[in-house]
């Protein structure tokens, strides 16, 4: 028997809340791939542990959004019983894993965005989001630096790990405007003090980037075409598969308690 | 997770160094004073030890891969997180372990390298499938649970960095028991379908998980001399007996059954169980589980696929040193 989507009322809090949850889940869930499979121990243990952090937020997030959208959903049924076409979260994101650089680089990209983006959330006017911020932008803080260590030991280690590294950058750079784009709801939330505007943190996302970019002796693409879509639900092909193995058990066996 | 009675150590006292260190050893021993990294130790103690904690070790890693199978497919974000957390906690347990044996002179590349080659053995345990989320919660429940009870007497192992590794281990391992316990709690009072399939991976989890104790005390040839280093403080057989006395009350709680329609309780309440397929467990051990090519595979494809990341970590580490050394010259 098939399972049905659940609906969600997409007001611009929830939508807001769920974009940032599904950033975090689907990020998470791409690190927990790695878990038992990692170059070496420390790694497994340390993505692991980041993963297990952004699983966290996404959690706080979608009980949020549950209860700004004020119906009997809850963070399972936001995880669990939405496709695709439901899910708001970065294209960056939901990338495949690739090789431990495209993996790093993708956690560098987001958490050089994330750890200035939560920081600046912590003046939020919505007291629950103020509280995410702030443990968020602990643990971004770490991310941020586990990621930037192993950008440089890759950039400057051996040929082949510069190699490696330069090429998940070029590859995954089109990727990384969304972070910056506001859509109109979100616009509103922002004048309201609720949101700010991520816009406002590129100058400063860039120079980290180029700071360390700069140190690992590897370079930022010149090319600012930027693939959009994720957080109107169009997404890569990469996301479906995802989400079957994520949802399997929740769409096999509907509505039973786990 | 876990360490197998597998230990064939060849106690060859023969091969001590000097008769008078061997008695002051074993003095120590028998007064219960830990022996720590830099003490004298007869080569067979070291031997014996760095084969059992890098066992250890490597149970705890390849151990990480059935459970891992369902990171991905946990079926609520609260367990997925905690079975995250819970792999992590073994891959912990392996460094912790790895950290252990290197103080007996082992490093631990070489005790990878080892395993890597089919040279060095781990549990059988994990050489069996996880099929259903009812695994996960079996694993947790009895695969732990029998973890626990040959860890808890290694806690006073004699050898210092190992009894204080299962301190920890132990800690850990019993919240992840009733982790596990909750889990089949929790399909056990839902559907049928949940309860069918809690049943049915009790069927499959059951025997291997008995085997987890090692082959019975008639055919275990080699305990005497680790009992006398008080590496190993029950026989196979004792420990087996405690696991099931106490496996049996919580499985008719769960309403569960056991799969061994002969088993009985005797006078004095033990509940004995019925003959075990040691060819069955033979087999595992000599690489045809049902999983051990798969395992090995993956750690082996993990360790080769990693290889380019550890050398860039090594190229640069050397790299940072050199230009420190250029920049105290200057």
């Amino acid at each position: 028997m098939p399972v049905a989507n659940i609906q969600v009322s997409e007001t611009p809090l929830v939508l807001y809340a769920l974009r940032r949850a599904d950033d975090a889940l689907i990020l998470g869930h791409r690190l927990s791939e790695w878990c038992g499979h990692a170059p070496m121990l420390e790694e497994d243990m340390a993505l692991s542990n980041i993963a297990l952090d952004l699983i966290g937020q996404a959690r706080e997030l979608y009980t949020y959004a549950a209860k700004a959208e004020g119906k009997d959903n809850d963070e399972d049924k936001l995880a669990y019983l939405r496709d695709i076409r439901q899910y708001r979260d970065l294209l960056l994101v939901e990338q495949p894993n690739g090789d431990f650089a495209q993996t790093l680089v993708r956690q560098f990209f987001y958490s050089a965005f994330a750890d200035l983006y939560w920081r600046a959330m912590m003046t939020s006017r919505d007291t629950t989001l103020a509280a995410i911020a702030a443990k968020s932008e602990k643990e971004s803080a770490y991310h941020l630096r586990h990621a930037s260590e192993w950008i440089i030991r890759l950039g400057d280690g051996t040929d082949e790990s510069h190699a490696r590294a330069q090429a998940a950058i070029d590859h995954l750079w089109a990727f990384t405007g969304e972070m910056f784009a506001v859509d109109d709801g979100e616009r509103a939330l922002i004048h309201a003090g609720i949101a700010i505007d991520p816009g406002t943190l590129r100058g400063r996302w860039l120079t980290t980037l180029s700071d360390v970019v700069g140190e690992a002796t590897l370079v930022l693409p010149q090319n600012d075409w930027m693939q959009q879509g994720g957080r109107v639900g169009r997404h890569s092909e990469h996301l479906g598969h995802l989400l079957s193995e994520l949802q399997s058990m929740q769409r096999t066996f509907p509505g039973q308690t786990w | 997770m876990y360490t197998q009675a597998l230990n064939t150590a060849e106690a060859d006292d023969r091969s001590l160094e000097d008769a008078a260190q061997a008695a002051t050893f074993q003095a120590r021993i028998d007064a219960e004073v830990r022996i720590e990294p830099n003490d004298w130790m007869p080569a067979a103690y070291r031997k014996t030890l760095t084969r059992q904690i890098s066992q250890h070790a490597h149970s705890e890693i390849v151990g990480m891969l059935p459970e891992g199978n369902w990171i991905t497919r946990a079926p609520t974000l609260r367990r997925k997180a905690a079975l995250l957390a819970k792999v992590q906690d073994e891959c912990g347990h392996g460094l912790y372990l790895y950290a252990a044996a290197e103080t007996l002179g082992s490093s631990r590349e070489e005790l990878v390298d080892a395993m890597l080659a089919g040279k060095a053995k781990y549990s059988s345990i994990f050489n069996y499938p996880t099929l259903t989320w009812a695994d996960i919660g079996t694993i947790g429940w009895l695969v732990d649970g029998a973890a626990i009870m040959n860890q808890i007497p290694l806690c006073r192992c004699s050898y210092g960095p190992y009894a204080r590794a299962m301190i920890r281990v132990c800690k850990e391992e019993s919240f992840h028991q009733r982790q596990g316990y909750e889990i089949m709690l929790t399909l056990c009072r839902g559907s049928d379908e949940q309860k069918a399939m809690a049943q049915d991976a009790l069927n499959r989890w059951w025997w291997p998980v008995l085997m987890m104790f090692g082959p019975p005390d008639a055919t275990s040839q080699h305990s005497d001399t680790s009992t006398r280093w008080k590496i190993k403080r029950f026989s196979n057989d004792e420990l087996r007996q405690k696991f099931v006395d106490a496996t049996v009350p919580q499985a008719q709680y769960l309403g569960l059954t056991i799969p061994d329609p002969g088993m009985t309780q005797d006078a004095d309440g033990h509940w004995c169980y019925s003959g075990i397929n040691w060819t069955e467990f033979k087999q595992v051990l000599a690489g045809n589980g049902p999983c051990n090519r798969d395992r090995m595979a993956a750690r082996r494809k993990a360790h080769a696929e990693g290889a380019w990341v550890r050398e860039a970590a090594a190229a640069y580490a050397a790299k940072r040193v050199q230009r420190q050394t250029a920049q105290a010259a200057e």
